[in-house]
């Protein structure tokens, strides 16, 4: 379909687009890859009469290093944090989630700002985010401000965002030395995730001294599945041990009953897939 | 082919419309536009049932840029109703379907009323402010539940949802025993349902209508474009020669576009009302919601055999949802597989009973293969089940049962007769290609260790219809049309050669297989010969494609129509040199005198002295055309094996094809490259009805598989790479040998992979998994073990 007349600005930093989403209040919308907009748009399940492109603001994209941590751009694309050599390096979690998504078009036009800030249940960078405790960078009016994801992400399709802010960056610390990896579970190769797990973990010999386990469509937001984090303290890096503490890996979820998948079903692919992704990070 | 070579015919060429449809260069309707155009668009009924209490589009008129705007109460008395060609029997009940509805919504997605305006967005923005008032009712979705006494009726005055049941029988039609007569040691009984599926084209359909001063032109990407003319002229009352229908480059059909549709009416009306051309192209949504679905029957069958294997007989039930009306040829699509249940076996009793219903669903129409896929669906996984039950190998039963090499020409119970084939060839070609020893040992390797991850392997050795259709045999089937096809062939002063077909190709490569035929029979350039089609200007008379008929019928025209210019320019030939026709031998593209084949003649060289008509013999006209039209005397039986291996996780239910084998028998072929094509789409969708395809609506009637988030068509990376090979048994019934290839690949492969899905959880217990077998429905059929609720009645 053919969305409602809207008008269109393309500022040139990020304090213009402030500006210009503060001028037009409620009814103005950040567009940045539009993967996620332009088919709401298209549906008209929304009018917004401004849309403020970012897709001119070259401060906003790309890969940079910072003591340590990495800060990524919020406009940096699917496709560019998935090759970033230093993504890969200091945070490969978060490059084979980017690769997950979508396909090449998706991966080419939506960035990492974007899917955050859509804060879509079903998508897989928020968990990634949350598995490596990013920090958010917020532009608003008033200044900045920098924000935890547990707190960024406040329920289906909501943020911490204000209308008039915009998600500068995305602070990821390095993780070298952790072992990682998702599952996602999907119908289509090419589709969101049923379910999907992120695991990331930290070995000694053969104990797992200290994991980090989010899920993916689990409930309204990427969660945190913390009774399996505290299960994997300590325990034996050994199959049976892992699956055994990845029983309880949808305690506490909420996920939905819908067409694709009911919420039994979901639960039940959350114990499989953070075992499987719980072994692969790892390395058993 | 008795063309003495054939350098073209069996060559893999390149299509020749592809560098067209690759670098943007197409015709498609929604790129075309004329002086005044004017666009419209559609406003829906967001209800499955309903009474319209009022529309009022006054409120739209004051809309920027709209010229009109319309429902269905203000073209009620000139609208008449949407045609159904195929009335099964005498007495079906058949109900009127206006283009746009006036009082009543009988599914969701029903056109209700338009706007019609000077630019697309302002249509569509204009839509928002029609009103209607709606009251909404209670819809009748079930199959079972439509029928049953007292339900909720779609069409109240009609008094039933029954539209009609069909019968055939074979000790009653005496081409075989009666079914209750026949031995009966095992008897196996099954359920399975053929979900319902949306036709996925590439190029959503786009209509454009321009009247003229009263001699319409209509651009419509049909796949029909001939007998859409006809109806246009008989639904419009506008006199035939005033209309003309141009289906130019067409993005895709798969039985999708062969339909006279509600929208190319509307369109026509707009059109007319207004007397400006009026444009409209439907979106993606739109074509789901509104084109017509396919498949959604349940199938109930009764096999009965003889311990040793041999099937003695086979009833078949049929309930097919018609949606909420009839379609063009919706009532007869079940029955074209009705001739296709006893698939490539001799068995010796046959019952078929089909019983059309309504519900306030889209409605049904032919979707690729039409009628053939549900059949072969249910014999082979019947067959399946007959050779678990006796403890045989699924090839082996098959075996056993089906017609053999020497015994062709077959009369089947079903009344066909099978002019060839060869399934042994077929299947040992694929048993091999696909290493079938090895994965049945790998099968008990992992069986007997408890692999969560399980193999299975799947058959289905199909035989179809194709070629549709003798004219004599849609008659006796109440079909409204023939099944003939035409072509023109004329050559041109320079030796160039112009075809006009009959046929009208959506995709298929009609072009450059039409070419290669020319090409050998004349004795011209494959880049000599230009192929007119989907035109009724210039393409005057036909009958379109679908039912894998172009290249077995109108192929065979196209032949006939080559053989008269090549005579005539024989004879020509033979005055230009001095002998008789009879000394002259058609080699190396020129006809020569036998014995001294320097002295030679082209057909171009005919055509330039029929030009130049100096010097012709006495009697001959100086033209070098000729025409042919082909009525089949019967159809063609394309055969094959298809072999699928999957690996199931047990523990997610995630089915992976791990190896897909297909050795088809499409008699001779003309273009490799072009078969090959044909089998991996036809693969592709097969197989997307097995694990991914379903429109799905929810209780209320609304359709929830709206866009391609939730109905999903696989992506390349969803499927396997397929192992293409081919026997070559040519159908002896006509001058060509051609079978058909267009929905082989389709009817073959679903079969073959729930077949495979159900093999590797037979240690489960599973006996069937519904489709589409989608992860959770695997998780399910494994969990529900020992329970009564999967897998049928035993
Ligand atoms: C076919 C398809 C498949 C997909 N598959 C997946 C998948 O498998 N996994 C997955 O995770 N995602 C998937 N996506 C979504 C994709 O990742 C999107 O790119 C992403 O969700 C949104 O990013 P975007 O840059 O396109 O944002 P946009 O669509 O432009 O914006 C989305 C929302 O975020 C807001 N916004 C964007 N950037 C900012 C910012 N910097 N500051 C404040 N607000 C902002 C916008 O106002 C809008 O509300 C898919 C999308 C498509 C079309």
């Amino acid at each position: 379909m053919i969305p409602v007349a809207f008008d269109y600005l393309r500022p040139a930093s990020v304090d213009e687009a402030v500006a210009a989403l503060a001028d037009g209040g409620e009814d103005a919308k950040v567009l940045a890859g539009g993967q996620s907009l332009i088919p709401v748009l298209r549906l008209r399940l929304s009018a917004p009469s401004l849309l403020v492109d970012l897709g001119g603001v070259a401060q906003l994209r790309g890969v940079r290093e910072e003591g340590d941590a990495l800060s990524i751009g919020a406009m940096t694309t699917h496709d560019e944090v998935a090759s970033s050599p230093l993504v890969r390096r200091h945070a490969p979690l978060l490059a084979a989630m980017a690769a997950t998504i979508g396909d090449r078009q998706v991966r080419h036009r939506g960035t990492l700002g974007g899917s955050l800030s859509h804060a879509d249940p079903a998508a897989d960078m928020p968990a990634a985010a949350a598995a490596l405790e990013a920090r958010y960078v917020l532009a608003g009016p008033s200044g900045r401000r920098v924000v935890s994801a547990a707190d960024f992400a406040v329920d289906l399709f909501t943020t911490a965002l204000a209308d008039d802010e915009v998600l500068v960056e995305i602070q990821v610390p390095k993780m070298d030395g952790w072992g990682s990896h998702y599952e996602k579970f999907h119908r289509m190769v090419q589709a969101w995730a049923i379910v999907g797990v992120a695991a990331m973990v930290r070995r000694t010999d053969g104990v797992i001294e200290s994991a980090r386990v989010t899920l993916t469509n689990m409930g309204p937001t990427a969660l945190r599945a913390t009774a399996v984090e505290q299960a994997l303290a300590g325990c034996a890096a050994d199959r049976a041990a892992i699956e055994e503490a990845c029983s309880v890996a949808a305690e506490g979820t909420s996920p939905i009953d819908d067409l694709t998948a009911s919420a039994e079903y979901r639960r039940h692919l959350a114990r499989v897939l953070a075992g499987r992704a719980v072994a692969a990070a790892a390395g058993v | 082919m008795t063309a003495t070579d054939e350098r073209e015919v069996g060559a893999a060429r390149r299509r020749k419309e592809d560098a067209r449809l690759i670098t943007g260069r197409t015709r498609w309707t929604d790129n075309l536009t004329v002086p005044g155009l004017l666009h419209m668009a559609i406003l829906r009924s967001p209800f499955a049932s309903a009474r319209i209490v009022s529309v009022d589009t006054s409120a739209a008129l004051s809309r920027p840029n709209v010229v009109a705007a319309f429902s269905g109460a203000d073209v009620a008395d000139v609208q008449g109703s949407l045609p159904c060609a195929w009335p099964v029997t005498e007495d079906i009940v058949h109900p009127d379907r206006p283009p746009l509805a006036v009082d009543v919504i009988r599914h969701h997605g029903e056109a209700v009323a338009v706007v019609v305006a000077r630019d697309r967005a302002s249509a569509m923005d204009a839509l928002e402010a029609i009103e209607v008032d709606y009251e909404p009712l209670t819809p009748v979705l079930d199959l079972e539940e439509a029928l049953a006494e007292g339900s909720t009726l779609v069409h109240p005055d009609k008094g039933t949802n029954l539209s009609y049941t069909w019968v055939f029988d074979s000790a009653a039609a005496g081409t075989g025993a009666d079914v209750g007569a026949v031995d009966a040691e095992v008897v196996l009984e099954r359920r399975y349902v053929q979900q319902r599926l949306i036709p996925a084209f590439m190029e959503p359909r786009s209509v454009i209508v321009d009247p003229g001063a009263g001699d319409y032109t209509i651009w419509s990407s049909t796949q029909i474009p001939h007998i859409l003319r006809v109806f246009y002229a008989l639904l419009t009352g506008t006199p035939e020669h005033k209309i003309r229908v141009i289906a130019p480059d067409v993005g895709g059909g798969f039985g999708g576009k062969l339909h006279v549709t509600p929208e190319e009416l509307i369109t026509f009306m707009a059109a007319r009302r207004i007397g400006r051309p009026v444009k409209y192209t439907e979106t993606r949504s739109e074509t789901m919601l509104a084109g017509h679905h396919g498949r959604d029957m349940i199938q109930d069958v009764r096999l009965t055999a003889r311990r040793d294997g041999t099937v003695t007989g086979i009833s078949v039930k049929l309930i097919a949802n018609m949606g909420a009306y009839l379609g063009l040829v919706g009532p007869g699509t079940p029955i074209l597989g009705a001739f296709m249940y006893n698939g490539i076996y001799k068995f010796a009793a046959y019952r078929f009973e089909c019983t059309g219903v309504f519900t306030n669903t889209t409605l049904t129409d032919p979707y690729r293969g039409a009628g053939r896929p549900e059949a072969t669906y249910l014999i082979e996984r019947v067959m399946d089940e007959l050779a678990v039950e006796l403890g045989l190998d699924p090839i082996e039963v098959r075996r056993r049962n089906w017609i053999k090499k020497e015994e062709f020409p077959f009369t089947t119970v079903a009344g066909l007769v099978y002019d060839s084939g060869d399934y042994d060839a077929a299947t040992d070609k694929a048993l091999a290609l696909l290493g079938y020893d090895e994965l049945r040992k790998e099968q008990e390797l992992r069986r007997a260790s408890g692999d969560p991850v399980q193999l299975g392997i799947g058959t289905s050795t199909y035989t179809e219809m194709c070629g549709l259709a003798p004219s004599r045999i849609l008659g006796a089937l109440r079909y409204a049309a023939g099944g003939w096809e035409t072509a023109s062939v004329r050559v041109l002063p320079t030796g160039k050669v112009e075809v006009v077909t009959g046929v009208s190709p959506h995709g298929q490569g009609h072009e450059t297989a039409w070419s290669q035929i020319v090409a050998d029979e004349l004795g011209v350039a494959f880049d000599d010969v230009e192929v007119l089609h989907g035109d009724t200007r210039t393409s005057h008379k036909g009958l379109d494609t679908y039912g894998s008929r172009s290249l077995a019928v109108g192929g065979i025209a196209l032949v006939e129509a080559c053989r008269k210019v090549r005579d005539k320019a024989r004879t020509v030939a033979a005055h230009m040199l001095e002998c008789s026709p009879d000394d002259l031998e058609f080699t190396g593209g020129a006809f020569r005198v036998r014995g001294t084949p320097d002295a030679a003649k082209t057909v171009a060289d005919a055509a330039f002295a029929v030009f130049a008509a100096h010097d012709l013999p006495d009697g001959i006209e100086p033209t070098l055309d000729a025409d042919a039209t082909f009525d089949p005397e019967t159809f063609s039986f394309p055969h094959g094996t298809h072999l699928c291996a999957v690996e199931v996780d047990t523990q997610t239910g995630h089915v992976a094809i791990r190896k897909y084998v297909a050795v088809d028998d499409v008699g001779k072929v003309i273009n490799p490259t072009i078969v090959e094509g044909q089998v991996h789409g036809g693969v592709a969708q097969g197989i997307a009805q097995a694990l991914h395809e379903e429109a799905v609506y929810d209780e209320s009637g609304t359709l929830v598989t709206g866009s391609f988030v939730e109905y999903t068509p696989p992506a390349a990376a969803d499927l396997p790479d397929i192992v293409t090979d081919r026997t070559e048994t040519p159908a002896t019934t006509h001058p060509l040998g051609v079978k058909g290839v267009g929905e082989a690949g389709t009817i073959a492969s679903t079969p073959a992979v729930v077949n495979a899905i159900v093999d590797a959880l037979r240690p489960y217990g599973v006996r069937d998994v519904p489709m589409p077998c989608t992860p959770e429905r695997v998780w399910r059929a494994i969990r529900a073990v020992g329970t009564e609720t999967e897998g049928g009645r035993s």
